[in-house]
């Protein structure tokens, strides 16, 4: 509701919570990620720090697809190679965790550069093939090197010299507990720096090239350092949902990271919304909270009726295929439109003629 | 009554009249089609320069060669700014940072950013945050959006698109889409501005607008300016100096009066046997 609102410096206008109700917003879903591990069990904070990992995940492929345009099948790779760096540095040279996360950053911000480089050339879906290839030439390097097909077993994490499981407050601790503020800090990390970026020369670049990457080079963008530069920080940012992912189960292993991850996330981002952050966290929220939602129903026919649990399995691919399908017909802009067009609703209310 | 600039909007140091723009020779050729076959003229500080001419004769391929977009095979483009710099051996976002800004004959916008965003991807090369301090948005990174703003409301004033400013660009009507794109080069500062059918399709009322906004820009800003423009009523009106194209030969070159007489041009518009124009 901005009836009212007038704003009488540029900082205030250009500020990024522009009126008191967007601010109460965000007061109010701070203050649920802040309380709720302390009613949650054990269970709703697993789903929470998988919305978590989840969320990250999409927010760095969405800056690469959804605002730069390059569309990229390679986010199980670029996954792989954040989880693979962080769990063996952890497992095999006894590196302290916190500091392997950031190194595997890097190291998969470097290789995601190095496999953006066809994208100077490559537009659309012969970029979505080249892509496609540097998931599968990841894969096959991680099943081919040492490490082989068996999963790498990362140390539990420790706070202190004490391992998350037996760090309690009260009655508040385990893994879960105290995984879910690292997960989620890190996911007001990755939030705050892409709403700023999206604000400020590098990000606009980088939504120019999508619109019209012609104009964009007129206007003094260069396309290839930019391009680059994209593939960088997404696969930055997705190399912390890998390493996130792998210090946090407790065990790495190819098969999380295959094909079938690139296209969950791509699922992720075009029901939550391309080209938007906060669409990548709705689109995160959908796909991880529909699964369970179905699995449960499973598990609740399964005394019921055996008969219709034997089927639920795969009812709940169907369904879920189904959901996909209708949110490309009916919102093809996501999650992130439909709340959107609510607010647009209620903007000059009550006076909205 | 608009506000005075608080920045300069012409970034060439030249004064008036002197030589800015050096087009030698230029030879095109795609496969086995001839664009452009020996065209050379000149293009003066502060003056409007015309290019004209029967559709494809080759007049957006001469202003691409002049962007980066094409590359001659034979002849040189070189521009002055107190150094001389040879465009042909240039890429786009390097003759961008040379002050030289265009727009398109098709509205090339990004359709999905607010008029502001597009305006202020119009400053990319002005700007100096990166990644880092851009993602923080803190301290020079946060200053500077904030008076690159400034910049940009005198431009929206100049362009009377206030109310405009925070809708995204693809729901514009094409009238003000054309001026989006007009300001979007202007917020580059250029020292030359490349303006390609700027009222094509345009109402008689726009074409007065956008006429006058061009003048504006020449005149109390001292910009210099090339445009293509098919309505001769604004091209005689406005331009200093018009350049005439015919299947990629230059046939006309001189004041508006002079073209008007020239016998190879009348015969390009008006067919063989006409006399007058």
């Amino acid at each position: 509701m901005e009836s009212g609102i007038f704003h009488t410096t540029y900082e205030s206008d250009m500020a990024l919570r522009r009126t008191p109700l967007m601010r109460w917003r965000i007061y109010l879903i701070v203050a649920v990620i802040v309380i709720l591990p302390f009613f949650g069990n054990s269970y709703t904070l697993t789903l929470a720090n998988q919305i978590g990992i989840v969320a990250i995940g999409a927010i760095g492929l969405n800056i690469l697809t959804g605002f730069t345009g390059q569309i990229s099948l390679g986010q199980g790779g670029f996954m792989a190679i954040g989880a693979y760096t962080s769990g063996v540095l952890a497992a095999s040279l006894g590196v302290p965790w916190w500091l392997t996360i950031p190194i595997a950053c890097v190291a998969t911000a470097v290789v995601g550069t190095l496999f953006g480089i066809p994208s100077l050339r490559l537009k659309g879906l012969y970029l979505a093939i080249a892509t496609l290839a540097a998931q599968q030439i990841i894969q096959w390097a991680i099943v081919r090197s040492p490490l082989g097909v068996d999963a790498v077993v990362v140390p539990p994490v420790t706070i202190f010299g004490t391992s998350l499981n037996k760090l309690r407050i009260g009655p508040f601790g385990g893994s879960d507990f105290w995984f879910y503020w690292i997960i989620y800090l890190f996911m007001f990390l990755t939030i705050l720096f892409a709403v700023n970026l999206f604000r400020t020369k590098v990000g606009r670049a980088f939504i120019a090239i999508r619109d019209q990457d012609i104009a964009a080079e007129v206007m003094g963008v260069n396309l290839f350092r930019y391009k680059l530069l994209s593939f960088a920080t997404s696969s930055f940012i997705v190399g912390l949902a890998g390493a996130l992912l792998g210090q946090y189960r407790g065990i790495v292993n190819y098969e999380r990271f295959t094909i079938e991850t690139s296209i969950f996330y791509l699922a992720v981002i075009i029901i939550g919304g391309l080209g938007s952050v906060s669409g990548s966290v709705y689109g995160a929220v959908f796909m991880v909270i529909i699964p369970a939602i179905l699995s449960n129903l499973g598990q609740a026919f399964s005394s019921s009726a055996p008969a219709i649990a034997r089927l639920v399995p795969f009812a709940q691919q169907a369904v879920f295929g189904l959901t996909i399908i209708l949110f490309l017909v009916l919102e093809p802009e996501g999650l992130a439109k439909i709340w959107r067009d609510i607010k647009d609703y209620f903007r000059l209310w009550p006076f909205s003629y | 009554m608009p506000r005075g600039f608080s920045h300069v909007l012409n970034s060439s140091p030249l004064q008036p009249g002197d030589l800015q723009l050096d087009i030698d020779n230029i030879y095109l050729a795609f496969g086995g089609v001839q664009a452009l076959s020996g065209v050379g003229f000149q293009v003066r500080q502060s003056e409007i320069t015309a290019i004209i001419g029967p559709n494809g004769a080759g007049k957006t391929s001469l202003l691409n060669c002049v962007s980066g977009l094409y590359h001659p095979q034979r002849g040189e483009i070189r521009f002055h700014n107190g150094r001389t710099h040879t465009l042909t051996n240039l890429r786009p976002y390097n003759i961008a940072r040379l002050g030289i800004a265009r727009s398109f004959q098709n509205i090339e916008l990004f359709k999905h950013m607010t008029v502001l965003d597009n305006l202020m991807l119009g400053r990319h090369i002005h700007l100096k945050s990166n990644i880092f301090s851009g993602g923080l948005y803190w301290g020079r990174a946060q200053r500077e959006e904030v008076e690159n703003r400034q910049f940009l409301e005198d431009i929206i004033d100049l362009l009377e698109i206030e109310s405009i400013r925070k809708q995204a660009v693809g729901t514009l009507s094409y009238g003000l889409q054309k001026r989006v794109e007009l300001g979007r080069a202007l917020a580059l500062q250029p020292s030359l501005l490349i303006l390609d059918e700027p009222m094509a399709g345009m109402n008689s009322e726009e074409k007065e607008d956008m006429a006058r906004f061009i003048l504006d820009v020449n005149e109390e800003h001292g910009v210099t300016i090339i445009i293509i423009e098919h309505d001769m009523g604004v091209v005689m009106d406005i331009s200093d100096h018009i350049v005439v194209l015919d299947f990629g030969v230059k046939i006309g070159d001189g004041t508006p009066d002079e073209v008007q007489r020239n016998p190879a041009v009348i015969k390009a518009y008006l067919g063989e046997d006409q006399g007058v124009i």
